[in-house]
C-alpha cells in the first residue's frame, strides 16, 4: 500500500476500436490519404530537387495522362500489371504466398517465345498462336504447381520454394537466349512469328482481353463454389477439413490456376507487346502485382483502380526524372511514401483516438458529488 | 464486519464503436468480501473487470480504490493499486516452474533469488490452504494446478482485490469445492474477491453478494442470503426464464452408432483413445463426461472422420426399416439385385419380386414409394473422410468445440457460413447464395439470433449468437446423429436453455445426440445415459436418471480401470 502513493499520470488518449464504417467514409480516408501523401511529396521535392509543388503534381499528372501516346502507354502498363495481380489473387485469397509470379510469367513468356522460333512459319499464324497459348499455360501451370505440390506432400514453405523458382526462371532465360543468339550477344531480335492481330490501337485487344479475365477471375471468386473453396481454406484450413473440402487439392488445384494466368501474362507480353524475351520481361511486376492485389483486398474489380493508381505513379514520377533532370530513384521515393500513408491509413479505418475531456475529469475529482447527481440524470434520460 | 469500501466505480463507460459494453456503471466492493458479477452472455461483465485489471481503459467515469481516485492503463498500473486478475485462458509459460511464473515480470528492485521465491510461494500457499509445487514444471500440471499458479501470480504481487474470470469452467466439483474453501479464506483475510460465473448454484453457494450486469447496465446488487436462483435470473434476463429442464422418456430407441474398439494415436505418439466401445441410440441423448482433454474432442473427430483411427470398428445404422426405395443413393442395377435377394417389401408387408416385371413399371413403383426396406443399412464408417461419409448419405452433424477455428468462419457472413454444408449440391459450378440466405433468415428469427443483418461476418457476434448459427445449421441438415461439443460453453443461462431445448427436440425427432458436456449439473439433467471417460478410457457408462453428479466426478478422475469393469457397465446399462 505504501507503493500507491505514485501518480499515474492519465494518458492524452487511447486507442479505440471502430465498428464497422460505411464504404464512403473508408474512401474519404483512403483518398484524403493519397492527398496528404502528394503533398507530402511535393514538399519534399522542395527541398530535394528544387521544385515548384504545382509543377510537382502538374508533371506527375502530365507524365502519365499527357498525351493520347502517354494515355496508351498507361493503359498498357496497368493492363499487363493488372493480368499478373489477378494471377496471384487466388492463391492470396487462399493464404498461400506466392510470391513467384516473376517466374510464372516469366516462363510463360519463354514457353510461346520457344514456340515461335522452333514453330514459325512451320504451322499457319492462328495455330501457332494456339500453341503459343497453350504451351505457356501449361509452363506456368507447372511453375505454379510444383511449389504447391511439394507444400501439399511435404510442408514445404511456399513462400521460399516459390521465389526460388524465380531465379530458376530466370537462368533458363538465359539459358536459352544464347542458345538462339550463335553469335553469343544473348539479345534476341523481334520474332517474325506469332504477333497477336491488331485491332484499332496495337494495345486495345491486350486491354479488352485483360478486362474480360478481370471479371472472369471476379466471377470465379465470388461465385463458383471453387472460388468459394478457396476462400474457406484461406480463412481456416480446419474448418475445410471439417466440411470435408480436400485441402490439399484445393491448395495445387488453385496454385495451378495461378501459374497458368501468370502463363497468360507471359504469353499477352510475347505475342502482343514485346515480341521477344529478355530475363528482365516482367521487370519486378511479379511483385509489384502483389501490392495492387493486396491494395485491393483481394477483389478483382477493385484491382483495375489499384493497378492503375501504382501504374499512375510510376509512369508520373518517371516523367518527374526526366523532366527536373534527378536520379531515378525519385519515383520509387514517391511510389513508396504514397504507399505507406495508404497503408497508414488502414489503421484509422480501423481504429480510432479518443481524447477523454479535461473538464469532466476535473469536475469527478472536485465535486464526485455532482458528477453523481449529473449522472443519475443521464441515466433518467 | 465494519464494511469498508475497497473499490468504488462511478458512472464507467465503454463504448466500442457505437456498441455499448458498459454504460454508466456505479458498483462498490468492500474489504472482506465475495462479490459474484452475474449476467447475461455479452453483458459486459468481463469488460468491467477488464477495466479494473488495466486491459481496457473506460471512456467515461472514474474507479477510486481506497477512496482515492486512481487511473489504471495497464495491468502493472492495477498491480500498483493491488488489484490482480485470473484470466480465463491462462497466461502461463509452460517450460518454466510455477515460482519462475509467478515472479515473472516483477520489476522491484531487489535481486532475483529463485529460492526466496520458493519460499515465499509456499507461505502463502500454506496461508490459503493452496497445494502447490513452486519448482514443478508447468508442463506436468493438471488445469487445477495451472490455475493455482495463476491465483498465487496475484497474491505474490500483494494484491488484495482479486477478480477470477469464470474459474471453475475448467474443474471437477470436488477442485471446485477446494477452491471455493481457499476463497472463502481469503476473505477471512480481508481480502476483495470478484468472481464472474455463469453458474448460479455456485453465485449462491460462494457470494456474500451479487452484482447484476444486463446489456451493459448495472441492474442490482444484492444480498446473496436474501435471493434465490429464479430472483438472479430474471434480473438477469429481464425476464421469467423457466430453469427446468425438461427430459422427456425417450421413444423408439434404437442403436444408431455403434463404436468398437476404436484406438487413436496423436501426432506426437501418445495413446489419446484406448479401446472406446459404446453405443449411440437414436431417441436418446447420450452424456460424455470427463476431465477437459481426456480424449473427448479426439473421439467426436474420430467419429466425424477427421482422425485416423490405429484399429477399430465404426458402425451406422442408416434408418431405411419401413422407408422407401429410392434412386437417389442407388441404381437400378443395385436395386433389382437387393429386390432378388428379398430385401423389400410393400407397404402391406408382402415381400417385393420384380420377377416378370418390365423396367418402366418396377421404376414406376419405386417412384412412386411403393417399395419398402426390410432393414436398416448397415455401414462401416471407419477410415472414410467426412465427404464420404456425407456422400454415403449419413447425415451426421457436429458441433465442434472449437467454433469459430473449426464450424465456423469467422470472417465469413451468415449465409457463407450457412454454405458450409451444403454448396456442393446441385451440378452447377456456380454457388447458390439464396437457399443458405433464407436459411440464415429462419435461423436468426426461430433461434433469436442477435445481428445486424444475415450479411454480418459471425466473428462479429457475441459467443451464445455464434453458437446458435453453427447449432441452427447442424440441425438443419436433419441429422441423424448430432455430436456436440460443449455446445453452452461461455454461453449465458438463457441462449443455453436454448440450447437445451434444440436437443431434447432433435431426441424426440429420433436423433442419436450424442453431448459433449462440462456442467456436471446440466448432464445428469439433460442426458438419458452418461459415459464417463478418463485418459482416453470408457470409465463407466450411467443412466442419467439415477446417477449423481458426485458418482460422476469419483469416475472423471478413476485410472487403470480394467476395460472389463467399464464393458460390465455398459452391458448392465444395455440390458
Amino acid at each position: 500500500m505504501k507503493t500507491r502513493e505514485k501518480r499515474i499520470v492519465e494518458p492524452p488518449f487511447h486507442v479505440v476500436k471502430r465498428a464497422a464504417m460505411p464504404v464512403w467514409q473508408s474512401m474519404l480516408i483512403r483518398v484524403a490519404a493519397v492527398v496528404i501523401a502528394l503533398l507530402f511529396c511535393s514538399i519534399l521535392a522542395i527541398f530535394l530537387i528544387d521544385a515548384d509543388p504545382i509543377e510537382f503534381i502538374t508533371t506527375l499528372f502530365e507524365g502519365a495522362f499527357g498525351s493520347s501516346r502517354r494515355l496508351w502507354k498507361f493503359a498498357k502498363d496497368a493492363s499487363v500489371l493488372l493480368c499478373i495481380a489477378l494471377a496471384i489473387t487466388p492463391a492470396f485469397r487462399m493464404r498461400f504466398w506466392n510470391i513467384g509470379a516473376e517466374g510464372q510469367t516469366l516462363v510463360g513468356a519463354l514457353a510461346s517465345v520457344a514456340v515461335a522460333i522452333y514453330l514459325g512459319g512451320k504451322v499457319p499464324e492462328w495455330l501457332l498462336l494456339i500453341i503459343m497459348f497453350l504451351a505457356a499455360v501449361i509452363m506456368g501451370a507447372i511453375w505454379g504447381g510444383l511449389p504447391a505440390f511439394f507444400k501439399a506432400k511435404w510442408q514445404t514453405n511456399e513462400t521460399l520454394f516459390t521465389l526460388m523458382m524465380n531465379y530458376v526462371a530466370s537462368g533458363l532465360v538465359a539459358y536459352f537466349l544464347l542458345l538462339w543468339t550463335p553469335s553469343g550477344s544473348s539479345v534476341l531480335g523481334r520474332l517474325d512469328n506469332g504477333h497477336l492481330p491488331v485491332i484499332g490501337h496495337e494495345y486495345l485487344l491486350l486491354i479488352i482481353v485483360v478486362l474480360v479475365m478481370t471479371v472472369i477471375a471476379y466471377v470465379y471468386l465470388q461465385h463458383t463454389k471453387q472460388g468459394y473453396e478457396i476462400s474457406v481454406v484461406g480463412e481456416s484450413e480446419n474448418t475445410a477439413r471439417y466440411i470435408g473440402i480436400s485441402v490439399n487439392k484445393v491448395i495445387v488445384r488453385t496454385m495451378i490456376i495461378s501459374g497458368a494466368i501468370c502463363g497468360i501474362a507471359g504469353f499477352l507480353i510475347v505475342s502482343a507487346l514485346d515480341h521477344s524475351i529478355t530475363e528482365t520481361t516482367v521487370g519486378g511486376m511479379g511483385f509489384t502485382a502483389i501490392m495492387v492485389s493486396w491494395l485491393a483486398k483481394f477483389n478483382p474489380l477493385v484491382m483495375i483502380g489499384t493497378s492503375s493508381f501504382i501504374t499512375f505513379l510510376q509512369q508520373g514520377s518517371a516523367q518527374i526524372t526526366t523532366n527536373f533532370n534527378i536520379d531515378s530513384a525519385f519515383p520509387d521515393m514517391v511510389v513508396g511514401i504514397v504507399l505507406f500513408f495508404i497503408i497508414g491509413c488502414e489503421f484509422f479505418i480501423g481504429y480510432s483516438l479518443k481524447f477523454r475531456k479535461k473538464d469532466n475529469k476535473k469536475k469527478a475529482v472536485d465535486a464526485p458529488k455532482a458528477e453523481e447527481t449529473t449522472d443519475k440524470e443521464e441515466k433518467a434520460q | 464486519m465494519n464494511k469498508q469500501v475497497a473499490l468504488e466505480m462511478r458512472g464507467v463507460s465503454k463504448y466500442f464503436g457505437s456498441l455499448a459494453a458498459n454504460k454508466n456503471v456505479d458498483l462498490d466492493v468492500y474489504r472482506g468480501e465475495i462479490l459474484a458479477i452475474l449476467g447475461e452472455n455479452g453483458c459486459g461483465k468481463t469488460t468491467l473487470m477488464n477495466m479494473i485489471a488495466g486491459i481496457y481503459f473506460p471512456d467515461s467515469g472514474t474507479i477510486s480504490v481506497d477512496g482515492k481516485e486512481v487511473i489504471i492503463k495497464s495491468p502493472k498500473d492495477a498491480f500498483e493499486h493491488g488489484i490482480g486478475m485470473v484470466h480465463q485462458h491462462f497466461k502461463l509459460v509452460d517450460l518454466f516452474t510455477a515460482a519462475e511464473n509467478i515472479v515473472l515480470g516483477i520489476n522491484d528492485g531487489s535481486n532475483y533469488n529463485i529460492n526466496e521465491v520458493n519460499t515465499k510461494v509456499l507461505e502463502i500457499a500454506e496461508k490459503y490452504g493452496f497445494n502447490v509445487d513452486p519448482k514443478k514444471k508447468i508442463y506436468d500440471m493438471s488445469v487445477s494446478e495451472k490455475q493455482t499458479v495463476e491465483i498465487l501470480k496475484v497474491l505474490y504481487r500483494g494484491a488484495d482485490i482479486l477478480i477470477l474470470d469464470e474459474p471453475s469452467a475448467v474443474l471437477t466439483p470436488q477442485e471446485t469445492e477446494k477452491l471455493f474453501e481457499i476463497l472463502r479464506r481469503m476473505r477471512e483475510d480481508g481480502k476483495s474477491i470478484l468472481i464472474i460465473t455463469h453458474k448460479l448454484h455456485e453465485v449462491l453457494s460462494i457470494s456474500d453478494r451479487v452484482a447484476v450486469l444486463r446489456k451493459g447496465e448495472h441492474i442490482a446488487t444484492v444480498d446473496t442470503a436474501t435471493t434465490t436462483a429464479e430472483a438472479l435470473t430474471e434480473m438477469m434476463v429481464g425476464k421469467k426464464v423457466e430453469l427446468n429442464i425438461d427430459r422427456p422418456e425417450p421413444q423408439n430407441v434404437a442403436d444408431r452408432l455403434e463404436i468398437k474398439h476404436i484406438n487413436v494415436t496423436d501426432a506426437e505418439g501418445v495413446k489419446v483413445l484406448d479401446d472406446i466401445t459404446f453405443t449411440a441410440r437414436a431417441g436418446e441423448i447420450l452424456g460424455i463426461a470427463g476431465i477437459a482433454g481426456s480424449g473427448q474432442k479426439e473421439l467426436l473427430e474420430a467419429i466425424a472422420g477427421l482422425k485416423q483411427l490405429d484399429s477399430g470398428e465404426i458402425i451406422f445404422n442408416r434408418p431405411k426399416k419401413d422407408l422407401p426405395v429410392s434412386f437417389y443413393h442407388k441404381t437400378f442395377a443395385q436395386v433389382t439385385a437387393l429386390a432378388a435377394e428379398g430385401k423389400f417389401h410393400y407397404e402391406d408387408g408382402t415381400p417385393v419380386d420384380f420377377t416378370g416385371m418390365s423396367h418402366s413399371q418396377i421404376k414406376a413403383l419405386v417412384n412412386d414409394g411403393k417399395v419398402l426396406f426390410n432393414e436398416d443399412d448397415v455401414m462401416d464408417l471407419c477410415d472414410k473422410t467426412p465427404l464420404q461419409i456425407r456422400e454415403l448419405g449419413v447425415r451426421l452433424s457436429f458441433v465442434p468445440e472449437d467454433r469459430l477455428g473449426m464450424g465456423l468462419v469467422g470472417n465469413m457472413d451468415l449465409i457463407d457460413n450457412m454454405m458450409l454444408r451444403s454448396y456442393r449440391k446441385g451440378h452447377s459450378i456456380f454457388v447458390d447464395r439464396k437457399k443458405p440466405g433464407d436459411l440464415a433468415e429462419r435461423i436468426i428469427k426461430e433461434l433469436e439470433v442477435a445481428t445486424p443483418s444475415s450479411h454480418t461476418p459471425v466473428r462479429r457476434l457475441s459467443g451464445g449468437n455464434v453458437q446458435k448459427v453453427l447449432v441452427g445449421r447442424e440441425i438443419a441438415s436433419a441429422p441423424t446423429v448430432l455430436m456436440t461439443a460443449y455446445p453452452v460453453r461461455g454461453l449465458d443461462i438463457n441462449s443455453s436453455y436454448t440450447i437445451y431445448n434444440l436437443l431434447t427436440e432433435q431426441k424426440q425427432k429420433g436423433v442419436a445426440v450424442v453431448f459433449v458436456g462440462e456442467d456436471l449439473d446440466v448432464l445428469v439433467e439433460l442426458c438419458d445415459r452418461i459415459m464417463v471417460i478418463c485418459a482416453g478410457q470408457v470409465t463407466a457408462m450411467l443412466d442419467g436418471r439415477t446417477t449423481t453428479k458426485e458418482e460422476i466426478g469419483l469416475y472423471m478422475t478413476k485410472t487403470n480401470v480394467s476395460t472389463d469393469d467399464a464393458k460390465e457397465g455398459n452391458d448392465n446399462e444395455n440390458t
